[in-house]
């Protein structure tokens, strides 16, 4: 029947025996490669099965409030979602983008600049691409759950400063974590976790941070969750309370208005910050969702720098506030008699160069150079003391040096002395340099919060007090350097006759009824004249005026700068004078009110300092 | 010639060798769909295997004589089949493969095919009458074989046309396939890989990611690339004794690609461990062995073709299915035959074992 070789029996044996051999050779070599997944790689595989099943949710720890003194909320959190682009699946991906640039309000150009800067990042970590999901995005994101399976919505918590600008460069604000600071924070934060950036957020951030709690669960292939592996709760940051007192700080806030400078005002006693004031500055609600870079580089480079806390940041010629510490350093060190006195012509001459005064005083006491400001006066003095001596008084009254408050990037200011001279500029101190610092100009600088802490420790004798804006704060030590009774006395009689003398540089514009005010005006000239031919205009001169109230051991202390402002007396001294009587109005209302014979004003130098205190406190 | 070939001659051993993988095989399922949409798979797979014993005992009975006397009339019937699936065929998963056959089920003719080139084979070496194949008598072993490869890869289903080629390079080498011969195939196997290289345009998008996935894995985290590494995972985090029936997570929730079918030896490697694996790739050594045993003892030479043409396509299976389960060979839709789901391929099996039974139930037969 059939052509082919049916009965053919020649079985090529040795050739099946081959195929048997090879066969169980195969087999061994699948052995040893499941060998190698199974056994040698196994640790390695069980971590990826780990991490395909285990989803690590955290949940975000809320931020600790800001109080104000009185427990007035400053700064405080609000829980929010942020629409998160997953990205595992780059096709997917790219289908959905327009629809999502769409449905979100988001630009293409937005879109894909985000993208681009997370390519690096590992695939599998989302990108935030709304930080602040509008109700129409959340519902958007809700309703398309099925086609667009590359968005997620994520629950955060974010930071709202309900008073705007106000107390903006003290409270400072909240940002993603840094890419240097996420590599030295030890694992402790992840990329996109917010920490304090900048003034009170970052100097108590730990408090206030708290800790992320975490939700792990157990997703299939599709991300869907099938059930919760275990729930650490967050635990909430911590409140902090500060020193602040809103009313006083909305009085100098509102002062401000359209001001450039800086105002701070504190408790002379304890240190504590009452209010603190820095213009330009910002909103840091602005910050609380991503800042565009564009923004973020213009808030950057303006010149009026607004990020800047002009309070502890702006090293300033103090100008006339400076001659307080003048006349400390010339009664404390005895050089000259107190009694010295020096004839002003309207200007003088020292080392062949002529220095301009205001007016004529004619012969000017020590009190009189005060309470008028007499320029020639204090050139006189300054000569006579030298530079070695006023930089050991100025030092010892706590300028040159961070006051220590709890803010990050206080500057220290520069107090010129020989030394100083040799070391930075490489040359002998000119003597005639000393005659511009005797006023405050020159190579002398201070900050608002140095110059308070000064005039705090001429009132009270000695004490520098520790500025802080804790209010529970603890390990805080004020630093001495003692004046004698006498010195006290006559400089706060000089400075009460700068508010309430007939001859004082306040023309009596800034009298509180019923207040022992006192201060010191001070009018600097801004030395930078790169920057006067940069803005093509003569800047005017930097208004200054350090107040404080009573007398004699002082309760409350104002520093406050009006850069451009020219006079101190009408720039600065009305705005602290403004926070002064808020700060009575507020101990002590209807005080201001009262006839002036309720307290008894003593003339100048003729009570014990005890019995003006009392007389003072009423 | 009368048939006195006896039930009692089917080969026991093997059949209990796969009655254990098969048995392996519906456990599996269970485990990989039980607590899924697809519950009641196993079920469904045992009805598979039930048809394909049915049809393991028919097909023993037609001698496998009369079989390759039909040979020439099966070709034609196997490359008519598939011309009309590439024209006619009933489209799934953007692939041409199947023929409607009424509601119930679809025809895979590709599967027939490979019972088809097994008999046809068979009988184009049986004719040869010397120990030594001759290079004519390859060029036509050639374009017998090449004809259905180019019929099913149009369709396109590279995996089941490169099954039918080991039936052709087996029978070869037992045919007698002169050294010289094996080692010019060999060198043009190896010359096509660059050749194939640069033709990888004139392939279809998801042959060609096939191959780039294979061989940048990494960058794919959800194509074929995200499939080799997801049966990876699944092999790997069963360490040596396994996570336990029902409990590999790489399976149970999913990340195993189609766990029920191709990669359904990463499913059993992650719940069962090494172990567990080393059981299975046993038993399929045995099946081989046993099968091998069967060519040896066949009665003739025709025979001894149709049992290793079986053993060829069934080790070829294994083999390509285990290396692609551990990331060894790309992902070509070979499954593992016996255990993986799916009727067209369980009943290939089992009609290919009742070749090998129609075999040895003749082998003392006169």
């Amino acid at each position: 029947m059939a052509s082919w070789n049916v009965n053919d029996q020649r079985i090529p044996q040795d050739r099946l025996a081959l195929v048997s051999y090879l066969s169980v050779a195969f087999v061994v070599l699948l052995l040893v490669g499941f060998w190698k997944l199974q056994v040698v790689q196994s640790g390695h595989f069980t971590d990826l099965a780990e991490r395909n099943r285990v989803r690590s949710i955290p949940i975000i720890a809320q931020r600790g409030v800001m109080l104000d003194r009185e427990g007035r909320v400053l700064v405080d959190s609000y829980p929010s979602f942020s629409i998160l682009l997953l990205r595992d699946d780059p096709k997917s991906l790219e289908k959905s983008l327009p629809q999502i640039e769409e449905g979100l309000g988001i630009s293409k150009e937005d879109l894909h600049q985000q993208l681009e800067a997370a390519r690096a990042e590992p695939k599998f970590q989302p990108v935030v691409i709304k930080p602040a999901a509008s109700e129409a995005d959340i519902a958007f994101v809700e309703s398309h759950r099925a086609d667009l399976p590359v968005l997620e919505l994520m629950m955060v918590q974010r930071r709202r400063y309900p008073h705007g600008e106000m107390l903006a460069n003290t409270v400072g604000y909240v940002g993603e974590v840094s890419p240097q600071d996420l590599d030295q924070s030890d694992g402790h934060y992840r990329p996109g976790d917010i920490v304090g950036k900048a003034g009170l957020e970052r100097q108590y951030n730990d408090q206030l941070e708290g800790t992320d709690g975490l939700r792990r669960v157990v997703v299939n292939s599709v991300g869907k969750v099938m059930r919760t592996l275990d729930n650490v709760e967050a635990i909430p940051g911590k409140p902090i309370q500060l020193t602040i007192d809103l009313d006083l700080q909305s009085v100098a806030e509102t002062d401000f208005a359209n001001k450039e400078g800086a105002l701070i005002a504190m408790d002379a006693h304890t240190g504590e910050v009452l209010a603190m004031v820095s213009r330009p500055t910002f909103d840091p609600n602005d910050f609380a969702v991503r800042v565009p870079s564009k923004e973020w580089a213009s808030l950057n480079t303006d010149h009026e720098t607004p990020l800047l806390n002009r309070a502890i940041q702006a090293q300033l010629a103090p100008g006339s506030v400076f001659k307080v510490v003048m006349a400390a350093a010339m009664l404390e060190s005895k050089a000259l008699p107190a009694t010295y006195t020096a004839y002003c012509g309207g200007s003088a001459v020292f080392y062949g160069r002529t220095f301009h005064c205001d007016h004529v005083h004619g012969e000017v006491d020590l009190h009189k150079g005060i309470v008028a400001s007499c320029d020639v006066y204090f050139y006189n003095v300054g000569k006579l003391l030298g530079i070695d001596r006023i930089s050991h008084y100025a030092s010892g009254l706590g300028l040159g040096q961070r006051t220590g408050i709890d803010l990050p990037g206080e500057e220290a200011g520069l107090v010129p002395s020989e030394e100083w001279s040799e070391r930075v500029n490489h040359h002998k101190w000119y003597p005639g340099s000393t005659i511009s610092v005797s006023i405050g100009q020159g190579a002398v600088t201070a900050t608002p919060i140095q110059l308070a802490r000064m005039i705090a420790a001429v009132a009270n004798g000695g004490t520098l007090i520790p500025p802080h804006l804790l209010k529970n704060a603890t390990g805080l030590k004020s630093a001495s350097f003692p004046l004698s009774d006498d010195t006290v006395q006559q400089l706060t009689d000089g400075m009460w006759g700068v508010v309430n003398e007939p001859g004082g540089t306040t023309s009596g514009q800034v009298k509180l009824q019923n207040i022992d005010f006192s201060g010191k005006t001070g009018t600097a000239q801004t030395e930078s004249f790169e920057l006067q031919n940069k803005l093509g205009k003569k800047l005017k001169e930097n208004g200054w005026f350090v107040g404080f109230a009573p007398r004699r051991n002082p309760e409350i202390i104002v520093a406050a700068l009006v850069q451009a402002g020219g006079f101190g007396s009408t720039s600065a001294a009305p705005i602290v004078r403004d926070v002064v009587k808020a700060y009575y109005d507020k101990k002590n209302p209807g005080l201001l009110q009262q006839p002036s014979t309720a307290v008894n004003i003593p003339a100048p130098g003729a009570v014990h300092p005890a019995a003006a205190s009392v007389g003072a406190h009423n | 010639m009368k048939d006195r070939a006896r039930v009692q001659d089917f080969d026991w051993t093997l059949l209990a060798i796969v009655g254990a993988i098969s048995a392996l095989g519906v456990l599996e399922i269970y485990s990989s769909t039980h607590a899924s949409g697809m519950a009641g798979m196993h079920w469904k797979q045992l009805i598979w295997i039930s048809v394909g014993v049915a049809g393991m005992f028919l097909i023993s009975r037609i001698d496998y004589h009369t079989l390759l006397d039909l040979a020439p009339t099966l070709y034609t019937v196997g490359v008519v089949g598939l011309l009309f699936v590439l024209v006619l065929g009933y489209s799934r998963l953007g692939a041409k493969r199947w023929i409607r056959l009424g509601d119930v089920a679809n025809l895979q003719v590709s599967e027939l095919m490979k019972l088809i080139i097994i008999i046809v084979l068979a009988r184009y070496f049986s004719e040869v009458r010397t120990d030594r194949l001759t290079l004519r008598d390859l060029v036509k072993v050639a374009i017998l074989t090449i004809v259905p490869v180019a019929l099913i890869l149009k369709q396109p289903d590279l995996g089941t046309a490169m099954v039918l080629v080991p039936v052709a390079v087996v029978g070869a080498f037992l045919a007698g396939i002169e050294w010289k011969h094996m080692a010019v195939g060999v060198i043009l196997l190896g010359a096509l890989i660059p050749v194939g290289w640069h033709m990888r345009t004139h392939l279809k998008p998801y042959q060609q990611q096939r191959i780039e996935t294979f061989l940048h894995p990494e960058e794919d985290q959800r194509g074929a690339g995200y499939q080799i590494l997801q049966s990876e995972i699944a092999v790997g985090s069963g360490g040596f004794w396994g996570k336990g029936f029902g409990k590999g997570s790489q399976n149970q929730l999913g990340f195993v690609p189609v766990r029920y079918s191709d990669f359904i030896l990463a499913a059993l490697a992650e719940e069962q461990g090494f172990i567990g694996v080393c059981i299975v790739l046993l038993l399929y050594l045995g099946l081989i062995l046993r099968l091998v045993d069967n060519a040896q003892k066949a009665k003739d030479r025709a025979g001894m073709y149709v049992v290793a043409g079986v053993t060829a396509i069934l080790g070829f299976h294994v083999l390509v299915n285990a290396s692609m389960v551990i990331g060894y060979m790309p992902v070509t839709g070979i499954p593992l035959p016996l255990m993986s789901y799916g009727g067209s391929s369980t009943a290939f099996v089992f009609l290919a074992l009742g070749l090998v039974m129609n075999v040895r139930m003749r082998r003392f037969v006169n």
